[in-house]
């Protein structure tokens, strides 16, 4: 398995996309080389795209919430995108809660999504 | 000696480190296809497996355990069995360890809960000597 994970930069947005089976080691570095390049680039929106993951368990969804809060702490926002159905009754039916991610079918739609919530956060509103 | 016609009937997988939770997703998975389980109870049984395999992990004596997998066929259907079993040290209480949100590992408390909602069957057959989770997933 890879080290590095291809983080794609365009404009102030970063959009990183999750391969395959990831075991957790994987999973907590995504965690750190995200933060850490939200920063180096002073990135001020997230795409993740988890439509490449075969499964997405507890523990990948806990840290999928926690890299989305740690974003957040840095200033930018996160939307994950292309959750597949079968991912989405899974998580459902497993009891993650997940209600408190911003979400999206796409990427096209999620980068929409994104603009809307930095609108928002320019505005200074409450989110 | 029996001629098998489908592959192994029985594959076991050691559990003993994060590393084998991939070695468990792929062995359930090639059971799932060979039984003909749709993408979502794929995808469920899958789950639950990493669940059971991460209790391994957290509780286990050792943190070691042995997954068994097999095909099991039924009234016409198909499906996927898989016991999780390690050698102690017990659930010391199976109904609370059932309870969405009850932990002692720091944890969300999903596992045992969260895959019986994903299985068709789950069974605990527990004791200080070690604990066995059998969970069935059958076709549609």
């Amino acid at each position: 398995m890879s080290d590095t994970l291809p983080i794609l930069k365009i404009g102030d947005t970063l959009m990183v996309a999750l391969q395959g089976d990831l075991d957790d080691a994987a999973v907590v570095r995504i965690e750190e080389q995200l933060t850490r390049e939200v920063v180096r680039v002073h990135a001020r929106g997230v795409l993740i795209d988890v439509s490449g993951l075969t499964v997405v368990d507890s523990f990948i969804a806990r840290v999928l919430a926690r890299v989305v809060a740690m974003i957040r702490l840095l200033g930018a926002q996160t939307v994950v995108v292309g959750i597949s159905p079968a991912v989405a009754i899974t998580l459902v039916e497993l009891g993650v809660p997940m209600g408190h991610l911003d979400t999206a079918l796409n990427a096209e739609q999620g980068l929409a999504l994104l603009r809307r919530l930095r609108a928002e956060a320019d505005r200074g509103s409450d989110r | 000696m029996t001629a098998e016609l489908t592959g192994p009937a029985v594959t076991t997988v050691e559990i003993a480190t994060e590393a084998d939770l991939i070695r468990v997703r792929q062995a359930l998975r090639a059971a799932c296809e060979r039984a003909g389980l749709g993408l979502v109870d794929s995808t469920k049984l899958i789950t639950a497996g990493s669940e059971l395999t991460r209790n391994i992990l957290t509780y286990a004596t050792r943190s070691r355990g042995l997954l068994t997998v097999e095909q099991v066929h039924a009234q016409g259907r198909s499906g996927v069995r898989a016991s999780f079993a390690d050698s102690g040290p017990g659930i010391p209480d199976v109904a609370a360890a059932l309870t969405d949100g009850f932990s002692t590992g720091g944890s969300m408390g999903l596992g045992l809960p969260g895959s019986r909602r994903l299985v068709d069957e789950l069974e605990i057959d527990t004791s200080p000597a070690g604990t066995t989770v059998t969970v069935v997933k059958w076709g549609r």
